[in-house]
């Protein structure tokens, strides 16, 4: 396992590679600009000189290069400065990975999201798990019971109503008619006593439940599925007849042999957190990652969706190798040559 | 609960007792600023969009404000510097401003003609990237003629010389803090950039890329009981119908920027009571540009949409009888009440404000008048086919008309597909993002530059009051092409001599009501032709909470001009 | 543990008397008596049937605008109302429906397939397991947005002139969606794979002879079906949600072509003046999505040999 983890982390560096190389390229193509949101009153002249001064008149491959160095090299640097308080270098003189809108280092703009993607698409995420598990074995084990059908009703429309729907449903109750909880979220927002923590939990709660529903419908069919595959193998029979309690044939037996399309759908998920949710981000203006990401993109912030995408696809690969490690746990026959 | 109610019960008493315009400096509390789109930066001079320049009005001066209705004041300088008070020099290549003496950094520091002199060169140098660089068209140099008068030259007479320095897009920056970022360094001086030390009534406190940025009162701010409000937040982010509704329904914030809404939806928002929505008329104008160059797709790229000294006109739209009809087809206010409510007018004119500038010869395409349409058409030989689209010599009037995306000109596009339907002209539609369309990158076909299309449609305007270098976009020499990267501001390739000599001789007038005679021929020749078919006069539309006072909605600088003024 | 080859079916007694039935039979006669299968084939049928009979049914233009009868509620004339600009939200519900059933079922059957295939190799055969998934892990990676625009860019003006202004974008679109969505799918078949291809019968199966391409297709593919068809639900929605988003960036079709959630989103902001806008649109994805669901929930349990005629 533990050589087949490492053959796994060398080939992944090849591959990121080549995701960085498609990604920028793809970038490059791509017909917006970053002088497309300035206003109209701003001479042709004058964008031509800005596309200039971003660097954009630089050939293809010497800015793919740039960014490599700034990107694996001068980043890195720079963290373990911060990390150890010394200096390697001439580290003013050294050129960080810079936003073409903010003009500032991308690294810090995403370190700044981190909070509040991670209060609400985070979590978010986890209550979806925790609703959808439940109720996808209690769907199968009870299999056309009225809480697998009222289960399977609610998930499909759950995700079958996208987010601008559900959100902007929930503001107008709650925020608009009811006025008990806020419509904006404030990211400037510190818990510091039990006052600003009911704040938090008040400004968390729609945004986290509208994509909670989303995540966890799609979760549920998949873990409802693949317990009916297994509740019917002769194993399970096998189980009973051995005497094991029903319990232990439905958490031990039954569960863990189900986890696998479950384990993949949740590590591909993960990733998905810190690409943030761009709907519901844009909804109640949680102005996380995915915000970032949607803004740059529009604005042809090549830099910026450049890292962003990267370090996505770093987790991409990341934890789909932990996947792939869990299942050998969760099925030990299932073995990595 | 929803706002900072720590800093409001601190000042609830102080405003008990000062209500009103009296207030001291900062006993309103906090103020609550919502814009769609997040501030990217607070340095106007390196902004992404209107919304940084409204950003960095909190904290950064100009010289000069233009007010609500136009006109100048006088912000960081003693008056307006004219040709009778010696200000502008005879020869009008150059005006001497005399700084106030009174106004301090809010760090401290006074200013000097020294910091006015150094944000010239600052957005001048050709490595910056600066995008107010055509406020400085023409400038030759700047001079600090003691520490508190300063000299702007000009290479040419400059008729109308007040374009550095007024208005909030290019206001002045210390030159202590950007000294060492001047030219290349200005990209990576980000704390420069996010936190500018200002004359302006705020100062930054927190600022976060594209989301929101805190502000406290400017304890130096030049007049000593302002700004009212002790505290403020600029948050970004969404769109345009929740922001009014944070204003309008939820009341959670004081001031909503652009909003751009469904007219019903809007006055359903503003029927909740807790505010009111505002419009304040400007110059922008949605017209739709008329190709005068063949855009067919079968062209190469070396033909496609290039005007090529007028040897390749469009197939029909070169027909002034077609574009007349077209205008005609048009019934102006159903687009008012179907996207803009009260804020459009319909309108005939390219160039609908300021007054002086205004043409009162354009009043045909007020009304519809589909009948006479049909006959222009008919008259010009125009013939419906079977299929009930108009056809001359194998010529069909089949148009495609694009836009960028936005749901107002998607619900305009439909409208107006429909109308030109009753004069048997077929239309096809197509929407594409804005950051494309407005992109002009010139890989791309679908750049409003390029124009691939037949005819589209977008607002322009011009900033300030002078509408000489906007009239000047429509010259022979600014037709894009290959030869000029495409940088040309001449979309609709239009190429008349009379326009081109009515372009320089405005260049020569100083005189305002000689100035005004050659615009509004100017803009009777694009309308009277038709090269551009004006549409509706769009005004700006903000709200505000009612309990917000002192808003004077400004449509010719920035919204925040009088933020120090407002108050509860 | 004794695992029992899943298929060919075991014959019982009852079936022996039957033996001309042929398999496909079986699977016919147990989704029939499966009440939500039969129920979900019907309302999806109906919504079919409706949005194919639309111009028969209400002979209204969905385009056509008329600004004199805009916001209005329920009446004879406009059985769901009229839109902000005048347009009748029924014939604009039953137009869309054309083109996001279209779009739904095509992208989703595309990147089923896709899906499906990568899945199984990657599982089976592990020399293509790295590239395959790696493979995936690029497209997974892959901005949409960009992708899109790039794709707009280079096809839009070939297959406009190819097919016309909305087959061609129709055919980008079904594309696009079809090709950014197979990864989930994949990934799942692949796990599910690569259990099985380790159980009893499959190395059994290796044992006899039996040739690799009929174990998958005997063995391996009917005991992935399960999650298949999981995704090949979710996917319907997923194409018409994705589809929505697109056109609210202005990326999907033109503007004077409702799609269900094109007019869902344009409706967004007029729920509370005129609630049909958003309840019919919603109403039509939910009740398609759900059907489908139901479709196959019943298919699974159809198709699944142990649960046959139990």
């Amino acid at each position: 396992m533990i050589r087949f983890i490492i053959r796994r982390l060398l080939f992944a560096i090849p591959t990121l590679i080549a995701i960085s190389f498609i990604v920028f390229a793809l970038l490059d193509l791509a017909p917006n600009d970053p002088t497309g949101q300035l206003p109209l009153t701003i001479p042709p002249e004058v964008r031509a000189q800005i596309r200039e001064s971003l660097g954009l008149g630089q050939p293809f491959h010497v800015r793919y290069l740039k960014w490599m160095e700034q990107f694996f090299i001068n980043e890195p640097l720079n963290v373990v400065e911060q990390a150890f308080g010394v200096e390697i270098g001439d580290s003013s003189e050294r050129l960080r990975v810079r936003s073409w809108a903010t003009r500032s280092p991308v690294v810090d703009l995403i370190v700044e999201r981190m909070p509040q993607t991670l209060w609400v698409v985070g979590l978010s995420y986890v209550v979806g798990i925790l609703i959808a598990i439940p109720i996808g074995i209690v769907s199968a084990y009870r299999q056309y019971s009225w809480f697998d059908q009222v289960g399977t009703f609610v998930s499909m429309v759950g995700f079958s109503v996208p987010t601008f729907f559900t959100g902007l449903l929930a503001i107008l109750i709650f925020s608009v008619m009811l006025q008990w909880l806020p419509s904006i979220y404030d990211t400037t927002h510190e818990v510091t006593d039990l006052a600003s923590l009911w704040m938090q939990i008040k400004q968390l709660v729609m945004p986290v439940m509208v994509l909670a529903l989303f995540n966890a419908a799609q979760l549920s069919r998949f873990m409802r599925s693949a317990m009916l595959d297994n509740l019917n193998l002769d194993y399970v029979r096998t189980a009973r007849a051995k005497g094991s309690t029903e319990r232990a044939v439905l958490f031990i037996h039954v569960l863990r042999n189900s986890m696998i399309p479950v384990v993949t759908l949740i590590a591909l998920g993960i990733p998905t957190i810190f690409s943030g949710a761009i709907i519901t981000e844009q909804i109640f203006r949680v102005n996380g990652l995915g915000q970032l990401l949607i803004i740059a993109i529009q604005g042809a912030d090549i830099p910026l969706v450049q890292t962003l995408t990267f370090l996505f696809a770093i987790l991409i690969v990341g934890f789909n190798l932990v996947a792939d490690v869990l299942y050998g746990i969760l099925d030990p026959r299932i073995r990595y040559q | 609960m929803l706002r900072k109610t720590g800093v409001i019960t601190a000042a609830v008493a102080t405003a008990m007792l000062s209500a009103g315009a009296l207030a001291q400096r900062g006993s309103a509390g906090h103020l609550n600023i919502l814009y769609w789109q997040a501030a990217s930066t607070v340095n106007p001079y390196l902004s992404g969009g209107t919304k940084d320049i409204e950003a960095g009005s909190m904290v950064l001066d100009p010289l000069v404000h233009y007010d609500e209705n136009g006109n100048m004041v006088p912000v960081l300088v003693e008056e307006i510097p004219t040709v009778e008070n010696g200000g502008v020099a005879s020869d009008l290549r150059s005006i001497t401003y005399r700084i106030r003496k009174d106004v301090q950094w809010s760090d401290g520091t006074p200013l000097t003609a020294h910091d006015v002199v150094f944000s010239g060169e600052y957005c001048l140098h050709p490595d910056a990237g600066c995008n107010a660089a055509s406020y400085f068209t023409d400038v030759t140099g700047f001079e600090a003629l003691d520490d508190h008068t300063v000299k702007i030259s000009f290479g040419v007479a400059k008729p109308f010389p007040y374009g550095p320095f007024v208005g909030s897009t290019s206001p002045i920056i210390q030159k202590a803090q950007f000294a060492d970022c001047m030219g290349a360094r200005a990209q990576e001086c980000t704390e420069q950039n996010f936190g500018p030390i200002g004359t302006g009534p705020f100062k930054v406190d927190e600022f976060r890329a594209n989301d929101v940025i805190t502000f406290s009162a400017n304890e130096r701010y030049r007049e000593a009981d302002k700004p009212a409000f002790a505290t403020a937040t600029f948050k970004g982010g969404g769109d345009a119908a929740s922001a009014a509704r944070a204003v309008l329904e939820t009341g959670e914030f004081d001031y909503a920027w652009n909003l751009q809404v469904e007219p019903e939806v809007l006055a359903q928002m503003a029927a909740a009571g807790k505010g009111k929505a505002s419009t304040a008329f400007g110059t922008w104008v949605e017209r739709l540009i008329v190709n005068q160059t063949n855009d067919d797709t079968g062209l190469g790229a070396d033909k496609r949409s290039l005007h090529l000294d007028g040897a390749n006109p469009h197939p029909f739209l070169s027909d002034p009888a077609v574009r007349r009809a077209l205008s005609l087809a048009i019934d102006r206010q159903i687009l008012v009440d179907a996207g803009y409510g009260v804020a459009g007018q319909p309108t005939c004119n390219i160039l609908p404000a300021p007054a002086v500038y205004v043409s009162a010869a354009n009043n045909e395409c007020l009304t519809q008048n589909v009948d006479e349409a049909n006959r222009i058409l008919d008259e010009a030989g125009w013939i419906r086919g079977d299929d009930g689209v108009r056809a001359k010599d194998g010529v069909r009037i089949s148009i495609l008309y694009q836009t960028s995306t936005n749901s107002v000109r998607q619900g305009t596009q439909a409208l107006v597909k429909q109308m030109w339907e009753q004069i048997g002209v077929e239309t096809e539609l197509r929407n594409i993002d804005a950051a494309v369309f407005f992109g002009g990158d010139p890989a791309s076909p679908d750049t409003y530059n390029k124009f691939y299309a037949d005819i589209q449609m977008y607002t322009n305007n011009f900033d300030g009051t002078d509408p000489e270098s906007y009239m000047a976009n429509w010259a022979c020499s600014e037709i894009p092409g290959p030869e000029n990267q495409w940088l040309g501001n001449n979309i609709q390739r239009q190429c008349v001599a009379e326009y081109d000599d009515l372009v320089a001789q405005m260049s020569q007038t100083a005189v305002l009501e000689e100035r005004a005679a050659l615009a509004k021929r100017m803009n009777d020749i694009i309308v009277q032709n038709h090269y551009m078919i004006p549409l509706i006069w769009r005004g700006s539309v903000i709200a505000y909470a009612n309990t917000l006072k002192g808003v004077r909605q400004n449509p010719w600088d920035s919204g925040l001009w009088n933020v120090a003024d407002w108050h509860r | 543990m004794t695992t029992t080859p899943v298929s060919p079916p075991a014959g019982n007694g009852l079936r022996e008397a039957h033996v001309h039935r042929s398999q496909w039979t079986d699977v016919w006669l147990a989704f029939r008596n499966h009440t939500g299968a039969v129920a979900g084939m019907v309302v999806f049928s109906i919504v079919a049937l409706a949005v194919l009979a639309g111009p028969w049914l209400h002979d209204v233009d969905p385009q056509y605008l008329d600004i004199r009868v805009k916001n209005q509620g329920p009446s004879l004339a406009h059985p769901m109302g009229t839109d902000n600009l005048g347009r009748d939200m029924f014939a604009q519900v039953l137009a869309g429906g054309r083109i996001s059933l279209a779009v739904g079922v095509t992208a989703m059957l595309l990147s089923l397939v896709v899906g499906t295939v990568v899945g199984v190799l990657a599982g089976y055969y592990h020399r293509l397991d790295g590239p395959l998934m790696r493979t995936t892990d690029l497209f997974l990676a892959l901005p949409l947005l960009p992708l899109l625009l790039v794709i707009i860019m280079l096809f839009r003006d070939t297959l406009r002139t190819a097919f016309g202004p909305e087959t061609g974008i129709f055919l980008l679109i079904v594309f696009v969606i079809g090709i950014t969505s197979w990864m989930q799918t994949a990934r799942i078949v692949r796990g599910d794979v690569l259990a099985i291809k380790e159980r009893e019968f499959v190395t059994a199966a290796h044992s006899t002879g039996t040739r690799e391409r009929r174990i998958i297709t005997r063995h391996v593919l009917p005991n992935v079906l399960s999650p298949i068809l999981v995704s090949a639900t979710l996917g319907i929605a997923n194409a018409i949600i994705t589809e929505s988003a697109l056109s609210f960036l202005g990326l999907g079709f033109p503007p004077d072509f409702p799609t269900w959630g094109r007019l869902l989103f344009d409706g967004v902001n007029f729920m509370t003046i005129t609630p049909a806008r958003v309840i019919w649109p919603g109403l039509a994805i939910s009740l398609t999505v759900l059907s489908v669901n139901y479709i196959g929930d019943g298919l699974r349990d159809a198709l699944d040999p142990r649960l046959r005629g139990a």
